[in-house]
């Protein structure tokens, strides 16, 4: 049972945008199309969760001392994995999330993971920690990714959704409309958890 | 190819400073940006602090990159070793101080640590390796390394800019009656989607 509370935890409880605030640059980078977020979330979630089982089954043999430099290690290992499997599969995409992939190197929320989770609990929670964060990483940016998509181009996915006449509202997928759109949805958050503590 | 003339090389650190900000523009380094912009006095230390090891990695990754990884084919380990580099570096910069400085250590040690899983930095390195020498080579020009830390170095000018323009801003907020549920984070990244946009002007510099 833990194992699935490990799992669903990731979604909403400790969501790594909206309550850990952890990763901002690539949640702002790449959330500026519905794609864009999916693709950097899924590669963060692989990396996130392979290093977290290999963290885990390394724990006891790893000293406390060097952990930290253990643990960079195995996330740049698995993070060279996926910039070279983006590279050979998914070029345009690669292309286009550019510095971000190789960027995964230094993601709060992997390292975060890996200190405060996978070096403490057993391989398979420690899998179903870090898949479970990796996809609510990338819901969170596929929903960031839909909002600054649909005014900025008045598309999702790349599907036109607004009325054809619909002028788009550029700056939403500008660099300023991601920090305005971010800053309005963790200042909705903040109220939303107020409510719910009354 | 020819090098860069030494004007196309103060106009790569300008354009790293105000048009491609990697706060403002590229979305790197947020975390320190927020984190260090409550007051001026933190800023001023993590931007000294930034700027020295931006420098002296963009030597350390080049030298590394063009002597030991390009001649043996092994660029596919660059994001590994750059990382190392980077983490040793810091460890090593900061034992130096604290040797020869204690003042200085003072005020820049405990921003040091920081610095290694400041993103800013990795991406820095790599953008220096991959995506500057693919962009100058278009135009026929090498990317040495004298335009390699003068990139570098405009990156970290233009992080310090925006963190001290941010803490100036949030040293004044402290004290203004702003709504409950906006305070800290949310309001932090509204006010730099602000800069960001005053930034944008900056654009129309370059070209």
């Amino acid at each position: 049972m833990s194992i699935l509370k490990d799992f669903t935890k990731g979604f909403i409880k400790e969501n790594p945008v909206f309550v850990l605030m952890l990763g901002m640059c690539p949640t702002l980078a790449t959330s500026s199309s519905v794609k864009n977020g999916i693709g950097m979330g899924l590669a963060a979630t692989f990396v996130l969760a392979c290093s977290n089982v290999i963290i885990s089954a390394i724990r006891k043999t790893v000293p406390n001392k060097i952990r930290i430099p253990v643990f960079i290690v195995v996330v740049a290992t698995f993070t060279t994995i996926v910039d070279l499997f983006m590279e050979a599969y998914v070029p345009a995409l690669h292309k286009e999330l550019g510095v971000f992939i190789p960027l995964i190197v230094v993601n709060c929320i992997i390292l975060a993971r890996a200190e405060m989770f996978a070096q403490k609990n057993p391989i398979l929670n420690s899998a179903a920690d870090g898949l479970g964060l990796g996809l609510g990483f990338t819901l969170t940016l596929a929903f960031i990714g839909t909002i600054r998509e649909i005014l900025g181009e008045g598309t999702w996915y790349g599907m036109q959704v607004m009325p054809s006449d619909y002028k788009p509202f550029l700056l939403a997928i500008l660099a300023p409309g991601g920090f305005i759109c971010l800053g309005l949805l963790m200042g909705l958050m903040v109220r939303l958890q107020k409510a719910a503590k009354k | 190819m020819p090098e860069l003339s030494a004007m196309q090389i103060f106009l790569l650190l300008l354009g790293a400073v105000f048009v491609n900000n990697f706060i403002l523009a590229k979305f790197i380094g947020i975390c320190p940006f927020i984190g260090v912009s409550k007051k001026v006095g933190p800023a001023i230390g993590m931007s000294l602090a930034v700027i020295f090891v931006m420098a002296l990695s963009s030597i350390a990754t080049w030298l590394i990159d063009h002597y030991i990884l390009i001649p043996r084919d092994l660029t596919y380990l660059r994001t590994l070793v750059f990382i190392i580099v980077i983490a040793g570096l810091v460890q090593f910069v900061e034992m130096v101080i604290l040797k020869t400085s204690p003042s200085l250590y003072k005020a820049l040690g405990i921003f040091l640590p920081l610095i290694t899983t400041n993103c800013q930095v990795l991406a820095m390195t790599v953008m220096n390796v991959r995506e500057m020498p693919e962009k100058y080579a278009a135009m026929g020009y090498s990317f040495g390394l004298v335009p390699s830390v003068a990139h570098a170095v405009g990156i970290a000018c233009g992080f310090s800019v925006a963190l001290l323009i941010m803490a100036a801003i949030r040293e004044r907020l402290e004290l203004a009656p702003v709504p409950e549920s906006l305070k800290g984070w949310p309001l932090a990244f509204l006010l730099s989607g602000q800069l960001s946009l005053a930034f944008m002007g900056f654009v129309g510099m370059m070209k």
